[in-house]
C-alpha cells in the first residue's frame, strides 16, 4: 500500500477504486450489523456465494457485507445494487429464488419486498421506505453502504477527503473555526458545544495534548455508537485525526464498551489501514503532522462514559469521576490537556469540514443544529436507528418513520435521554426535539435512545427499572448519590409492591433534590429525573399504587393475577403444559383456569397463548 | 497455575499501567476469572500497588475473582428489553437454574448474569448465551436453551417430563 502524500493523490486513488466499483454492475449488500447477524445474516451471505456460483454468475455479481442498516426489526437485510430493490426478513431459503428471479431475470420478488402497515402497500426501493424516506443522514452516511473492513469503499465515498482538504489547506485556528460555526454539539449527553472545547483544549497550557473518543456508550436503548464504529469506523478516526490536528495532539484513544467486540474487531481494522495509506503515523500527508490511536476496551461499568471517569479508566484505574473544578480540557488524562468527544460527534466532523460549516449549520433548529441519530426502540413498529435533522417532532418520529405503536395500541410515553432523562407523554407529542426542547420537558438529549412506551407500561415500574439501574451503576464516590438512590429504590419498591404510604411520594421528591444538589458528576446529578418526570406526568398512576394498591398497566407482579378468559380460551392445552406450578387446570377444547394460591406470576401462560385468553389484571 | 499465559499476556500490553483493563480482561477470557496468582504477577510485572489491582478488579462489571461457568447466560435488561419482560425471563432462568443472577451453577455449566443492554434492542428481550443472541426471547424457551447446552442435565418443565 502506497503512502498518500497529497489531495490528489487521494483524488486519483478515489477515481481508481470507483472505476474498479462500476456503478452498473450488479451487487448484493447484505446487512452485517448485529441485529442482522442474530437473524441469520452471516447464513444468508455464505448461500449468497454459494448460489451465485451454482446459477452461473460467478464474478458477475459482487456480494458486500454492510454493517448496519439500522432498520433491524427487519433484518436480514438484503439491498441489490443499482436497482435500489430492497428485500427485508430475507432467510437462507429465500437466497436460490433472488439470484434466479432478480439476479438473473430482472424481476422483483414481491413476497419480500416491505409492507407499509399503514397502506399495506408493497414498496420495492430501498429510499422509498418510510422508515428511510424522512431521514438525513450524516452520521450515518455510509453505514448500511460500505464494506467496514474495507477502506477503500469509504475513500470511494469521499472518505478522508475532510481530512485532506484540513491538512493541506486549512490552519488549526481555521478548523477550530469552522466546528465552532457549525454550531456541533456534544452527541453523547451533554450537549457542549464541540468547537468551544477543542478551543480550550487547544489553548490549555502544556505540551502534550490527548483526543479521545467516547464509545462506552452506556445508556440502555442506545446503539448508534455500536453502529457507526462497527458499520463505519473510519468516519470516526477521520474525525478524531480532524480534532488532533486542530487542537495539537499526536495520540488518540478510543474507549469501546467491552460489549462490543464487533467494534473493537472493526476499528481495529480501520485503523490498521489508515496507517497504511499514511492517514496515521508519522508526517501525516506530509503536512508533518504525527498522530496515531490506540483502542483501549472498558470493563462494564455506566459510569466510565463519564470523562473524568473514562479517563481514569484509561489510565488503568477505578473509573471514579472526580471534581472539575479543573475541566478535563485543562487537565484531563495523565493530567494533560484531554478533548474527549463522543462516537457520532466525530464522525460529524469530517463532513463538516468537506461541505462546510454553513450547511450543517442550515440543518436544524436555532440551538441544535445538523441531525441527531435516535435509536427508535421499545412499543414501536419500526424499531431500529434513524437519523433525523433536529427539531423534527416526536410525533413524526414515532408515526412517520416509526409507523405507529406495536398492535396500534395506544401511545403513552417516550423515554428520551437514557437512565437519567425523563419520560415525555403523549400531551408533548407534537414538541420539536432538540437540546433545549427536551430539557425543557423533563427530560434530555442524552445520546440519543428514544424508548416508545404504550398503555401496558408501569410509569412506576419504569421508574424504579431506571432507578435500580442508577443505584447498581453509582460509582459510591458521593454518599447523597450512593445511599439516596438505595433509599429511593426502596421506596419504589415499597410502592410497586403495595407497601406505598401518604408519604412516599413527598419523601421521593425530598430525596431527589438532596441527591441532584450533593453529587459530583452529571450520574448522581440527573439520578433523580426518571422520578421526578414521571411524578410530573404521571402522578395519578403513582397514587392508583399507593392508595388503590392497584397497577393500571398490569405490570407490577405484587399488584396483579393472572386469568384466562372463558369465551377467548380455546382449551389447546398449551398454558397447561408449560405452566411450571401446574397451576392451570382444565379439559382440553374446554376453557382453563389458573389457580391462583399456585401461580408464581412467572407470565409463561401469558406468553405462550396464541389467542389473548390469558391476561393480567 | 499458567503464569506463562499470564506473562504472554502482560507482554502483549508492553508491561503498560494504561493496559491494566485490557489485561485483566484477556486474563479473564482465559481463566474465566481473576485468579489471585495471576493478579499478583500483574502487580509485580506493572509495578502497581496490590490494591489498586483489587480496586479494579471488583470495580469493573466484567471481572470475577471466583470461577466462572463455562457458559455465561446473559439476560439483557436494557430499557427495551425490560419492558419487553426483560426481568421475568431472569426470574425464570433463576428458577430453572436455580441460582439467583450472578452467581454460577454447582456443576459449573452456567453462569447467570443480566446486563445493561447489549445494544440490539430490536431484538428485545434479548439473552446471550456465550456469543450466541437468542432474540424475542420467551419465557418457555428457555429449558431448551439450556438443553442446547446441557443436553442431560435438569432443566424441563413438567410439560416436557
Amino acid at each position: 500500500m502506497e503512502k498518500i502524500k497529497t489531495l490528489q493523490e487521494l483524488d486519483r486513488l478515489r477515481q481508481s477504486i470507483l472505476a474498479g466499483q462500476k456503478p452498473e454492475a450488479l451487487q448484493v449488500t447484505v446487512c452485517g450489523g448485529t441485529g442482522c447477524l442474530s437473524n441469520g445474516s452471516e447464513q444468508v451471505a455464505a448461500a449468497f456465494v454459494g448460489e451465485m456460483q451454482k446459477q452461473g454468475l460467478n464474478g458477475r455479481v459482487s456480494l458486500k457485507k454492510t454493517g448496519c442498516h439500522g432498520f433491524c426489526e427487519r433484518g436480514p437485510l438484503v439491498t441489490l445494487h443499482p436497482s435500489e430493490v430492497f428485500y427485508q426478513r430475507v432467510s437462507e431459503k429465500d437466497v436460490a429464488e433472488i439470484v434466479a428471479e432478480s439476479l438473473i431475470g430482472g424481476k422483483v420478488v414481491e413476497r419480500l419486498l416491505y409492507t407499509d402497515p399503514q397502506t399495506e402497500e408493497k414498496i420495492t426501493h430501498h429510499d422509498e421506505i418510510p422508515f428511510y424516506k424522512h431521514q438525513i443522514r450524516i452520521a450515518l452516511r455510509n453505514n448500511g453502504r460500505i464494506d467496514p473492513t474495507d477502506i477503500g469503499d469509504y475513500i470511494a465515498r469521499g472518505g478522508y477527503a475532510g481530512l485532506a482538504k484540513a491538512l493541506t489547506s486549512m490552519t488549526p485556528e481555521e478548523i477550530i473555526a469552522a466546528v465552532e460555526k457549525s454550531g456541533l454539539r456534544g452527541r453523547g449527553g451533554g450537549g457542549f458545544p464541540a468547537g468551544r472545547k477543542w478551543r480550550s483544549c487547544h489553548d490549555a497550557h502544556g505540551d502534550v495534548r490527548y483526543v479521545v473518543c467516547n464509545g462506552d456508550e452506556g445508556d440502555p436503548g442506545a446503539f448508534m455508537d455500536r453502529s457507526i464504529m462497527e458499520g463505519d469506523p473510519h468516519s470516526v478516526i477521520e474525525g478524531m485525526i480532524i480534532g488532533a490536528f486542530a487542537i495539537g495532539s499526536h495520540q488518540g484513544f478510543i474507549y469501546v464498551r467491552n460489549e462490543y467486540p464487533l467494534a473493537v474487531k472493526n476499528l481495529g481494522i480501520a485503523l490498521e489501514q489508515a496507517r497504511g495509506y499514511g492517514f496515521l503515523g508519522r508526517n501525516i500527508l506530509h503536512s508533518g503532522f504525527d498522530f496515531d490511536v490506540r483502542i483501549n476496551r472498558g470493563g462494564g461499568a455506566f459510569v466510565c462514559g463519564e470523562s473524568s471517569a473514562l479517563m481514569a479508566s484509561l489510565e488503568g484505574r477505578a473509573g471514579e469521576p472526580r471534581a472539575k473544578y479543573i475541566h478535563t480540557v485543562e487537565r484531563g488524562l495523565h493530567d494533560k490537556p484531554t478533548n474527549l468527544n463522543n462516537v457520532e460527534t466525530w464522525a460529524n466532523v469530517p463532513e463538516i469540514i468537506t461541505r462546510g460549516a454553513e450547511w450543517f449549520a442550515s440543518l436544524g433548529t436555532a440551538g441544535s443544529k445538523g441531525t441527531k441519530v435516535f435509536s427508535l426502540v421499545g412499543k414501536v413498529k419500526n424499531t431500529g436507528l434513524v437519523e433525523v435533522p433536529m427539531g423534527i417532532t416526536l410525533r413524526d418520529i414515532i408515526y412517520k418513520i416509526g409507523g405507529g405503536i406495536l398492535k396500534d395500541r395506544d401511545f403513552k410515553a417516550v423515554q428520551t435521554g437514557g437512565p437519567s432523562g425523563g419520560c415525555i407523554p403523549k400531551s408533548l407529542i407534537d414538541m420539536p426535539v432538540d437540546f433545549d426542547e427536551l430539557t425543557k420537558a423533563g427530560s434530555m438529549m442524552g445520546s440519543g435512545g428514544m424508548i416508545v412506551m404504550d398503555d401496558t407500561d408501569c410509569m412506576v415500574d419504569v421508574a424504579k427499572y431506571f432507578t435500580k439501574f442508577l443505584e447498581e451503576e453509582s460509582c459510591g464516590k458521593c454518599t447523597p448519590c450512593r445511599e439516596g438512590m438505595r433509599r429511593m429504590k426502596e421506596v419504589l419498591i415499597d410502592i410497586t409492591e403495595g407497601r406505598g404510604t401518604e408519604g412516599s411520594i413527598a419523601l421521593l421528591e425530598e430525596l431527589a433534590e438532596a441527591i441532584a444538589l450533593g453529587s459530583l458528576c452529571a450520574l448522581g446529578s440527573t439520578a433523580a429525573n426518571p422520578v421526578l418526570s414521571t411524578l410530573r406526568y404521571f402522578r395519578d398512576e403513582y397514587e392508583a399504587h399507593i392508595q388503590e394498591k392497584r397497577c393500571p398497566a398490569g405490570v407490577c407482579k405484587e399488584l396483579i393475577l393472572y386469568s384466562i378468559l372463558e369465551d377467548l380460551c380455546t382449551g389447546c392445552h398449551r398454558c397447561f403444559r408449560e405452566c411450571p406450578q401446574q397451576a392451570v387446570s382444565g379439559e382440553a377444547k374446554k376453557p382453563h383456569r389458573i389457580d391462583s394460591a399456585k401461580c408464581i406470576k412467572c407470565g409463561i401462560c401469558y406468553d405462550v397463548c396464541k389467542f389473548d385468553a390469558v391476561v393480567k389484571k | 497455575m499458567e503464569l506463562k499465559k499470564v506473562d504472554e499476556i502482560i507482554d502483549k500490553y508492553n508491561a503498560d499501567k494504561g493496559g491494566l483493563i485490557g489485561i485483566f480482561q484477556d486474563i479473564q477470557q482465559e481463566f474465566r476469572y481473576l485468579p489471585r496468582e495471576a493478579i499478583l504477577r500483574v502487580v509485580e510485572r506493572l509495578a502497581i500497588p496490590l490494591t489498586q489491582a483489587y480496586t479494579v478488579a471488583t470495580f469493573y462489571k466484567s471481572f470475577s475473582l471466583v470461577p466462572r461457568g463455562e457458559h455465561e447466560i446473559h439476560v439483557c435488561l436494557g430499557t427495551a428489553c425490560h419492558l419487553r419482560g426483560g426481568q421475568r425471563l431472569v426470574e425464570n432462568f433463576e428458577r430453572t437454574l436455580s441460582v439467583p443472577a450472578g452467581e454460577t451453577t454447582k456443576d459449573m455449566k452456567f453462569t447467570l448474569e443480566t446486563v445493561n443492554c447489549l445494544g440490539a434492542c430490536a431484538l428485545a428481550p434479548l439473552v446471550r448465551v456465550d456469543q450466541k443472541n437468542y432474540g424475542k426471547m420467551t419465557a418457555d424457551r428457555i429449558s431448551k436453551i439450556i438443553k442446547e447446552y446441557r443436553p442431560d442435565g435438569e432443566g424441563k418443565s413438567h410439560g416436557e417430563n
